[in-house]
């Protein structure tokens, strides 16, 4: 009956509440979908940043982290392993990498590279170069010489694929180690600065080539479900001896990414505020109206024994009312852009170094995170009620004679 | 005043409330949007600013495709008749020349590949910031020979201090082996990890004789006195270049060249910027147009007794409209004011960025964001907010013209 009552009231003027609800639903449309962009962004960077040989864990030899050098290699990754498999959720994939700062070199260039050396097989699983390869192909277990580069790096030094690339790099006797592969495959990543930072060759020859014997850099880990995963943190943590072995989760490998993520929040309710500030003085407004309006009927129901209270109630009944019918169809809406915008994403390639520079993805696909919505569709609801109070406690001071007489 | 401006004017303050929460609406719109679009700016320029200042210069003068190969062959073979010719262009603060290599630095224990780069010591100070951003040792001094400044993530990687040896190892211009041994004289902080991590700066003269450049050099690095110039000398030097030798001139480029990203990811932030305010802006329009609506509905009655003494319905809707845009028009000059007040008082003091401190330095921005009040960021925001209203206001406007006199006054 009350929820009747406020209903019909709400639709006494079809063409005030329609107006006002579309000021609530391009509110909320705008939030929900520029929210999901924004999420959108941050999702892309960390996916490609755990993509990009990061993994959501990865272990160290201890000091290797502070100074990633040859010398601070893990001797023995078949004692991390065991443990791994104690430890680790089923489903968990691994993989040994070697991983030195090297100089690349061709007759008529040179540059720093990073020499990545991997398990082709297990590593297309964890990383981005699995599906990355453009041109040529990707390492197989037995290619001795075969090394797989950046499109962009290709493009620097000038040269083909089936051309040699020479790598030198310090080994562990502090010597220099050097040696000649044939390129065979080029990859694209998401960065230009990926593109030209990592060079892949199989692992066994980099540690052939750097005397490691059955040493390797770092183990990264993907868990099969969320990457937030603090009893596996903890588990490894406590597993692995504290004096020999570093583990590092990806908010702390990835702190550009990280630092984004903590802004992000911060920025999104700010952005909410600021919508919703600026309907509310709609929302205010359009309720004083519908009350002042109605100053005769307030009177005429208090002078038959309604109470001040009810009135109240009544009056944010209704914008409850309103509130809500706007969200539902803002949510609606927002929800269906996402969906719409999910398919092709929005496509950067026309500004990829901006984007570059910013550290984001050439393309962003909108994210949807129950949170964002949640706290959006909060901010609207208790803060509308809010200014609604206002012109609702009018109401119910509103006194009989006086309303009465108002005409 | 004319007397329908004085009816407008009246007949806003018929509702005073109402009236003032329209204008609120109106006023808060059009602040956030000169407070944004200021402190958008500001940071902007800062962002300009120091990335010219960390590395590149505002402009700079390479031989042809230099940019795109940075091979050492590409040089420009007799800086002291760029040296000339920039002596004769005004607005141009201060210039250096500079010679880069690709290098393996060694220190007893580790190597890497490292650009190397040749400076004037005396002229780079008044060119980047490298010599203010050195935090351990001291920067170069004129007579210093075989001497090196070393980005700080490099030192820590190859485990040296000032007073250690290091050496390189490349190729010079010609081909031949260069290298050299040089000792650690400062070791400088950019905030860039690129650039700690894999650059060192050696004296031109020194970096000359090992690359067997002869007098040549790779780059000519430009600061002018304000951004707003560059364009101009950037054509007066292209124009010069050329006629100085036009089968193979040498070619100036801008900042916006040397750092692509940076000014797209500009571009970026202020499309991203535009979208969120129009969305702002159509939300507060939405919600003020009641109040114009209502204007009408409350008063069709007075209306039709107008119309029926004779008023024309353009008259009145020329009223109605000179009402919706006085109420608009107060609110953006509210807006206006108050914005550019919160702004200066910004302006003067910064923003405090330190929670994100660690993101935005790399992009260039440490410390504080100061916003910059201009015309535009003053101006542009709250004309949008007024033409966006003015179309809200048109529709309840336009629609006296239906109005019939007799049924009008019939309306309760």
């Amino acid at each position: 009956m009350h929820l009747q009552l406020a209903w019909r009231n709400v639709w006494r003027n079809v063409r005030r509440t329609t107006i006002i609800l579309i000021a609530v639903i391009i509110g909320v449309w705008s939030m929900i979908l520029l929210g999901s962009l924004m999420r959108g962004i941050a999702v892309g960077m960390i996916k490609n940043g755990i993509s990009t040989l990061t993994g959501h864990f990865q272990i160290h030899r201890n000091g290797y982290r502070d100074d990633p050098a040859i010398e601070n290699s893990m001797p023995d990754p078949s004692v991390v392993e065991s443990v791994l498999k104690q430890v680790l959720p089923e489903g968990s994939l691994w993989t040994r990498r070697v991983r030195v700062s090297a100089v690349a070199s061709n007759a008529r260039h040179s540059a720093g590279v990073t020499m990545v050396g991997i398990d082709p097989l297990t590593e297309a699983k964890l990383s981005f170069i699995g599906t990355a390869v453009s041109s040529g192909r990707y390492l197989t277990p037995d290619d001795h010489n075969g090394i797989v580069i950046g499109e962009a790096l290709l493009d620097k030094f000038e040269t083909k694929i089936g051309h040699k690339l020479v790598l030198m790099s310090q080994d562990t006797h502090r010597e220099m180690a050097s040696r000649a592969f044939r390129i065979i495959g080029t990859f694209k990543a998401e960065m230009e600065s990926t593109e030209k930072q990592y060079v892949f060759v199989n692992r066994e020859i980099s540690q052939k080539m750097l005397k490691l014997d059955a040493a390797i850099s770092e183990i990264g880990i993907i868990l099969p479900d969320k990457p937030d995963n603090p009893n596996v943190y903890h588990n490894l943590k406590t597993a692995l001896p504290h004096d020999q072995y570093e583990v590092h989760n990806w908010r702390e490998l990835l702190p550009f990414q990280t630092a984004y993520l903590r802004i992000l929040d911060g920025f999104m309710y700010i952005w909410y505020l600021v919508v919703f500030v600026a309907m509310g003085f709609g929302i205010v407004n359009t309720t004083l109206m519908a009350v002042y309006e109605r100053m005769r009927e307030f009177g005429l129901l208090k002078a038959l024994g309604m109470k001040p209270w009810w009135i109240l109630r009544e009056v944010l009944t209704e914008s409850f009312l309103l509130l809500i019918t706007g969200m539902i169809i803002g949510n609606g809406l927002g929800l269906v852009s996402v969906y719409a915008l999910s398919g092709s994403g929005i496509d950067l390639s026309a500004l990829a170094a901006g984007a570059e520079y910013a550290g984001m993805t050439r393309i962003i696909y909108p994210a949807i995170d129950l949170k964002d919505i949640t706290i959006a569709n909060l901010v609207v609801l208790v803060l509308g009620l809010c200014v609604s109070a206002y012109p609702a406690v009018k109401a119910a001071r509103f006194t009989p004679v006086e309303a009465l007489t108002h005409t | 005043m004319s007397i329908d401006v004085k009816m407008a004017w009246r007949n806003i303050w018929r509702n005073p409330r109402r009236t003032m929460l329209t204008i609120c609406a109106i006023a808060f719109a059009s602040l956030l949007l000169v407070f944004m679009l200021s402190f958008q700016f500001g940071s902007y320029e800062t962002m300009i600013n120091t990335s010219v200042k960390i590395h590149t210069g505002h402009l700079q003068i390479h031989a042809h495709e230099y940019l795109k190969k940075k091979s050492i062959r590409q040089v420009v073979s007799e800086p002291q008749e760029i040296a000339h010719l920039l002596q004769t262009i005004p607005k141009i603060e201060a210039y250096t020349f500079r010679g880069q290599a690709f290098s393996l630095i060694s220190s007893k224990e580790r190597t890497y590949g490292v650009a190397v780069t040749g400076i004037d010591p005396e002229r780079e100070a008044t060119v980047s910031r490298l010599k203010s951003s050195v935090r351990e040792g001291e920067f170069l001094a004129e007579s210093d020979k075989d001497q090196a400044l070393v980005g700080k993530l490099l030192a820590k990687n190859l485990h040296i201090t000032p007073g250690d040896e290091v050496t390189l190892l490349g190729q010079g211009r010609d081909g031949s082996i260069a290298a050299t041994v040089v000792s650690v004289k400062g070791i400088y902080s950019s905030g860039i990890d690129e650039i700690d991590r894999a650059s060192i700066h050696i004296p031109l003269k020194t970096f000359q004789e090992i690359y067997a450049m002869g007098n040549a050099i790779h780059e000519a690095v430009i600061i002018v006195e304000s951004l707003s110039d560059v364009d101009a000398i950037k054509r007066s030097l292209n124009v010069k270049l050329q006629s100085q030798n036009p089968d193979n001139p040498l070619t100036a480029v801008d900042w916006e060249e040397l750092m692509p990203g940076l000014r797209q990811s500009i571009e970026m932030d202020l499309v991203s910027g535009l979208i969120f305010y129009l969305l702002l802006i159509i939300v507060v329009a939405f919600s003020i147009l009641n109040t114009f609506l209502m204007a009408i509905f409350e008063r069709t009655k007075e209306f039709g007794v107008l119309m029926a003494i004779g008023t024309t319905p353009e008259r009145l809707t020329k009223v109605l409209l000179i009402e919706s845009m006085t109420m608009t028009s107060v609110g953006t000059s509210a807006g206006i004011i108050i914005g550019s007040l919160i702004t200066i008082y910004f302006q003067s003091r910064g923003i405090d960025i330190s929670g994100a401190s660690d993101l935005l330095s790399q992009f260039g921005i440490t410390g504080r964001i100061y916003p910059k009040l201009s015309w535009i960021s003053a101006i542009s925001g709250p004309l949008a907010v007024l033409i966006i209203t003015f179309f809200a206001a048109l529709y309840p406007a336009l629609k006296i013209k239906k109005m019939r006199p007799v049924e009008a006054m019939r309306a309760v």
